[in-house]
């Protein structure tokens, strides 16, 4: 296991340590985090560049641990029972040179009646080739709450194939919010499958944004099972995509039990050569069940576009303001 | 007077073969308030639509000039720039796009003065509404306040006011009279589309508009005694367009010369 704290870094370090931290202070930067709540005292923070463990830092109720593995890292991530956790946990993690593959296996346990929030930030500057796969088990304890939010960063030359996957348990009367964005920078290959198994009295939110351009590849697989009475879910999901671009997405929702609510909304934009494609699949195992879905896919809508038009943006500008406020 | 900002002359517009505006003549002048009024379906919005430039809104024939330039083959982006600009009856809804961004988007150098104030102008406050979204989570009457603030904050040389009115309560009806105005007092002609007389207070001249054609234009007050006499109660007592292009009556009055009811235009100079 490897645990370096943050806040030493930079003095006392190998150069060769320092140089890395620094680049990938850089790119969690372009990657829309804050260097700055890496030095906090009362933050957790896990980075991670390529196979490196470069910091690890606890707090009370928080404890992270992260091992090397030759192409990657195993990392467990533990929340207390009932720890009320006020400042995100930070992960950052990234590669930094233009070729390479990083493999993250991580657990995350939220213990019962905890509630935390994690910011994780991905970044790939330099990417001509580098494969980014994480394999997630989560398990929201009961009642528990977990807010996940993931944002991506990959430069520009749009090769990077990036394969998130998580499976998810959320307990009775526990929450998981995740949202994941890939919108700064080319998206080159992205596929995402999320699982997740829901308990009586449960949440589930999956947002996921991204906007693919050139040759991108996007797809987007996420299932939702409401298991237990009451449960709920909802996934949104906004891409857009643009010159020769591709976007898949599959999701479904199961209602499984009495009284669940599940809905499932999604919004592609389709410009230029692109494509995008839409299969959602609804699956009711219970007459006090209800799932629903809603789905909006092809150009911008014209009213919206008319409405910008009309203050004297030209059409480009238009459309992709629209296209932005969409994946904000 | 001077001459007119905008002016409208012998405008049709056929939408799916029907006849939707039917010889429009209208003029509107530099800082004046023009009122249009008429019933539902009577072809204001497509009216509206058509000055604009929106897609499918083409005039088949007819000029409309702006300030003596012929609009015809314009794009929208083209209007707004020369200074029309629309608000829309129902505005359109925006994910992720901050109310503030959206009130600055008509400005040159958009300025937060500037759209603190335009939201003040219609009674929001920028801390409250600035940083939300311009989405589904504003009601009705927000939205459309929005709108008018988007509006008023681009200083446009005509705003084209799509029914500020609808879905608003009684007492931002005086809000939006008093915006009316400021943006008279500010210099833009406002061409403000209602089917709601009162605000025809807020006006110099008026048009009356029926199943597409102006039956009236002159003086806002007789204005609004004519459509409180004559179309209001037709409006009560059917619950419909006094007259029907559609209808074979309407079809053969029209083929016979050109008009539906001829008699009813009392076309007013300036």
């Amino acid at each position: 296991m490897t645990t370096t704290a943050p806040r030493q870094h930079l003095t006392g370090q190998k150069p060769a340590w320092a140089e890395e931290m620094t680049a990938m202070l850089d790119a969690y930067q372009q990657a829309g985090g804050d260097p700055q709540a890496l030095q906090l005292p009362e933050v957790a923070t896990l980075v991670i560049s390529g196979e490196q463990v470069l910091a690890s830092h606890e707090i009370p109720g928080v404890h992270l641990e992260a091992e090397s593995l030759e192409q990657g890292v195993r990392a467990r991530i533990i929340v207390e029972p009932e720890a009320h956790v006020d400042r995100p946990v930070h992960l950052c993690f990234g590669v930094i040179p233009a070729e390479g593959r990083q493999e993250i296996l991580a657990d995350y346990e939220i213990g019962p009646g905890a509630q935390v929030q994690f910011l994780a930030h991905c970044s790939f500057p330099n990417a001509v080739r580098v494969e980014h796969v994480m394999q997630a088990r989560i398990q929201v304890g009961k009642n528990a709450n977990l807010t996940y939010t993931e944002e991506h960063f990959h430069g520009p030359h749009g090769g990077v194939d990036v394969r998130p996957q998580a499976k998810v348990v959320v307990d009775a009367g526990g929450q998981f919010i995740s949202t994941f964005s890939l919108t700064r920078g080319r998206v080159g290959a992205l596929d995402v499958d999320y699982q997740i198994d829901v308990a009586e009295g449960g949440v589930a939110e999956l947002t996921t944004k991204a906007y693919g351009t050139a040759e991108d590849r996007i797809c987007v697989r996420e299932t939702v099972r409401l298991n237990g009475e009451r449960a709920r879910g909802l996934t949104r999901t906004r891409l857009a995509v643009r010159d020769s671009a591709t976007s898949q997405v599959f999701t479904s929702m199961e209602g499984n039990a009495p009284g669940v609510r599940g809905h499932m909304d999604c919004t592609e934009i389709v410009r230029n050569q692109a494509q995008a494609h839409n299969e959602p699949l609804v699956i009711v195992r219970d007459d006090q069940a209800q799932v629903t879905h809603e789905a909006a896919i092809g150009m911008v809508n014209r009213k919206e576009l008319e409405s910008l038009l009309a203050r004297g943006l030209d059409e480009d500008a238009a459309v992709d303001l629209i296209i932005r406020g969409m994946i904000r | 007077m001077s001459a007119p900002l905008l002016q409208i002359e012998a405008l049709n517009l056929r939408r799916d073969g029907r006849l939707i505006l039917n010889q429009v003549n209208l003029s509107v002048y530099p800082g004046q308030v023009h009122a249009l009024l008429g019933l539902n379906g009577s072809g204001k919005s497509s009216l509206a639509y058509t000055l604009m430039g929106c897609e499918g809104y083409a005039p088949d024939s007819g000029r409309i000039l702006f300030d003596g330039r012929d609009l015809n083959g314009l794009s929208i982006t083209e209007r707004a720039r020369l200074g029309i600009t629309l608000a829309w009856q129902e505005p359109a809804r925006f994910e992720g796009i901050p109310v503030g961004k959206y009130v600055g988007l008509g400005l040159a150098n958009p300025d937060r003065e500037q759209t603190v104030a335009a939201l003040e102008a219609v009674a929001l406050s920028a801390k409250i509404y600035g940083y939300r979204a311009a989405d589904q989570t504003l009601s009705g009457g927000e939205r459309k306040r929005v709108e008018l603030a988007a509006v008023y904050a681009m200083r446009p040389r005509l705003a084209i006011l799509d029914e500020p009115d609808s879905g608003i309560d009684v007492l931002s009806l005086v809000e939006i009279e008093k915006l009316i105005r400021r943006m008279a007092g500010d210099g833009s002609a406002v061409l403000l589309i209602t089917h709601r007389e009162e605000l025809l207070a807020t006006a110099e001249a008026a048009s009356l508009i029926c199943a597409g054609q102006i039956i009236f234009s002159g003086d806002a007050m007789e204005a609004r005694q004519y459509y409180s006499g004559r179309c209001r109660p037709h409006l009560e007592s059917l619950g419909a367009q006094p007259w029907d292009t559609a209808s074979p009556e309407a079809q053969a009055a029209l083929a016979s010369n050109g008009s539906l009811r001829p008699t009813l235009v009392e076309q007013k100079s300036e």
